[in-house]
């Protein structure tokens, strides 16, 4: 089972969505029941007056809500919120479409419909949990069949970098063409990483924390060399400090708060993917 | 490569929060097509950020806003390259009138096999009720232990004018019942296609034995008017949605075997999606007008009604069934859901 699906564009783009596991499935799952269980006892509080009248009819009417919740909730659900329901929502996962194209009705309905194949036996989802774990893509049979994928929905929050870097002079800005090489030779994936064991680090033990700050900066200091002066009494934490300072704060954006607060717009609006 | 990253966004971010509001518009209202200039600055802007998620993802420094290019450029790839009709629109009525006759008619081969197979798990039904006297006991469930009965008792016992019916007054109940639980055995079985197709085959032959078994014991009873006019309101309905049931099931397990076909797995489910979806469409509607002439009507027999009246019934509503998924008339495909 892979944890991301890749979509590379006719344009030669790419971009990966995380892909929902059984647990958090499960998880979301649980909920939607929870909601269905109130929207049951919801439908037949209402209907006690009108058995009192009409028990014919109230009955009948109550018995095909039941089955309309039970069958049409996710359906409609995932169609109005593109591929979401409550508990999806709350679990931040959304059904898409396994090519990145737009969720067509027919998939949700056909994924709904298949559900019952997937929670064999006995409502447990085992059908559902052991195709979700031996497929290339996490999906159960109703997402085979539909073509569809669920993946992770969550809006990336921008770390506090204010807090964490606490505005003290950085010696490596001394040297303009270093930070730009930096800037250059740092992957995304290696300044992420730089920025993690920084927001995680009072949640290390000392001696893992004295290990992990110093084999990044080896690394670091292996891609950029700056003057010896510069760094030689340098603890190793403030040396990824700094470099964090460098490649997730521009200049202009130091310089000018109210340009910062201008850049974090987009990457709080965004991501929906 | 980016040298200044803070003119880089600077110039790009009108571009990225125009693509992102079109973006907002068309995930807000359902079914909303855009005017062809709306369309070319769409298709424009989402190749510009395509192209500076580009120039980011190269470029160490901003996870964040290459993550935001990259969510902007998914988004706007599946409204781009979105070459299948319009999902948005989903018209009951509509969908039962056209389009379900049209996919009836499309996946006909399917409906054929079912039939087969129905006919089939009916005639071993016949013979094993002819000629085995404890088949029936073997063979049918619990659910219908009323159908294990002497046929010409429970028609004495039917015809008794202070005979109480199934489901009693309560009509609407027993209707609604009804339809509820064949609407489930109907997407059981379409949704046992999965299996390759082997879940749904053996439920029409199962079903097939069944009414294959009750059928030939009444008959053998001497109660052909009875079952005739018992079964046929309801049943020539009921009975053809199952197997459009199963007619969707055989066409889910051909497209997942996919045999003599060169189109991927994606492309044969796709293929066939829309058609799925119009056949339960048209099964359900079916069964909900099943069970209402079942509670309403197949369950007064004579004196109450005359048995030549409710095969007539029967006579007329499969001749409409026919005409209506064979031969009406219906229009092109069109884009209505």
């Amino acid at each position: 089972m892979s944890t991301r699906l890749e979509i590379r564009t006719p344009e030669g783009i790419a971009f990966s969505f995380a892909l929902a596991g059984p647990v958090a499935r499960c998880l979301a799952w649980i909920v939607d029941l929870v909601v269905i269980f109130i929207i049951w006892m919801g439908i037949m509080r209402a209907g006690q007056a009108a058995l009192l009248i009409f028990p014919d009819v109230a009955n009948a009417v109550m018995m095909l809500a039941l089955f309309a919740v039970s069958i049409g909730y996710g359906l409609v659900l995932e169609w109005l919120w593109r591929g979401q329901t409550l508990g999806k929502r709350l679990v931040r996962l959304r059904v898409m479409d396994a090519d990145g194209l737009r969720l067509q009705f027919h998939q949700v309905l056909l994924r709904n419909l298949l559900r019952f194949v997937d929670m064999l036996p006995l409502g447990f989802y085992f059908v559902g949990g052991v195709a979700c774990l031996v497929s290339r893509r996490a999906q159960r049979l109703g997402d085979i069949a539909a073509n569809t994928v669920v993946v992770y929905n969550r809006k990336p929050t921008e770390p506090d970098l204010d807090q964490l870097l606490a505005g003290k002079f950085n010696s490596l800005r001394q040297h303009p063409h270093l930070e730009a090489r930096l800037r250059q030779r740092v992957s995304p994936e290696e300044a992420r990483l730089a920025l993690r064991a920084l927001v995680r680090r009072d949640e290390l033990e000392p001696i893992a924390r004295v290990s992990l700050f110093s084999e990044l900066a080896d690394h670091l200091k292996s891609l950029v060399a700056f003057p010896p002066e510069t760094i030689e009494a340098m603890p190793d934490e403030q040396y990824i400090r700094n470099v964090v300072d460098i490649l997730f704060r521009t200049r202009d954006a130091e310089a000018r708060p109210e340009a910062r607060a201008k850049r974090k717009e987009p990457e709080m609006a965004g991501t929906r993917g | 490569m980016i040298i200044d990253l803070p003119r880089f966004i600077a110039t790009e971010r009108p571009t990225w929060t125009e693509l992102e509001k079109m973006l907002d518009r068309l995930e807000e209202v359902h079914g909303r097509k855009m005017p062809l200039e709306e369309a070319r600055r769409f298709h424009l802007l989402y190749q510009k950020v395509s192209a500076d998620l580009g120039r980011v993802a190269t470029f160490a420094s901003e996870p964040e806003l290459k993550q935001y290019l990259e969510s902007l450029t998914a988004r706007a790839y599946g409204e781009i390259h979105e070459t299948r009709e319009h999902g948005n629109k989903f018209r009951l009525i509509d969908w039962f009138l056209n389009e379900f006759p049209r996919a009836f008619r499309r996946q006909s081969g399917a409906f054929v096999i079912s039939l087969v197979i129905f006919l089939v798990g009916m005639v071993f039904g016949g013979f094993a009720t002819a000629f085995d006297e404890d088949a029936k006991e073997a063979i049918v469930p619990g659910q219908f232990a009323h159908l294990l009965r002497d046929p010409a008792k429970r028609v004495a016992e039917e015809e008794h004018p202070k005979h109480h019916r199934h489901g009693g007054d309560a009509h609407s109940e027993f209707a609604s019942l009804l339809m509820t639980n064949n609407i489930r055995v109907g997407i059981r079985m379409l949704g046992e296609g999965i299996t390759l197709g082997i879940g749904t085959i053996f439920e029409l032959f199962y079903n097939g034995v069944i009414l294959g078994m009750v059928l030939v014991d009444f008959i053998l009873a001497g109660q052909t008017m009875f079952v005739l006019g018992w079964l046929m309101p309801h049943g020539v309905i009921e009975i053809p949605s199952i197997l459009i049931a199963g007619q969707g099931g055989l066409v889910l397990g051909k497209a997942l075997i996919g045999r003599g076909d060169r189109a991927s797995l994606t492309e044969r489910m796709r293929a066939i999606g829309k058609d799925l979806m119009a056949l339960t469409c048209g099964f359900a509607m079916m069964l909900v007008w099943a069970g209402i002439v079942e509670s309403f009507l197949s369950q007064y027999h004579e004196p109450v009604i005359h048995y030549w009246q409710k095969i007539a019934f029967g006579v007329v509503e499969l001749a409409v069934l026919i005409w209506f998924l064979g031969f009406r008339k219906v229009p092109a495909d069109s884009d209505t859901a």
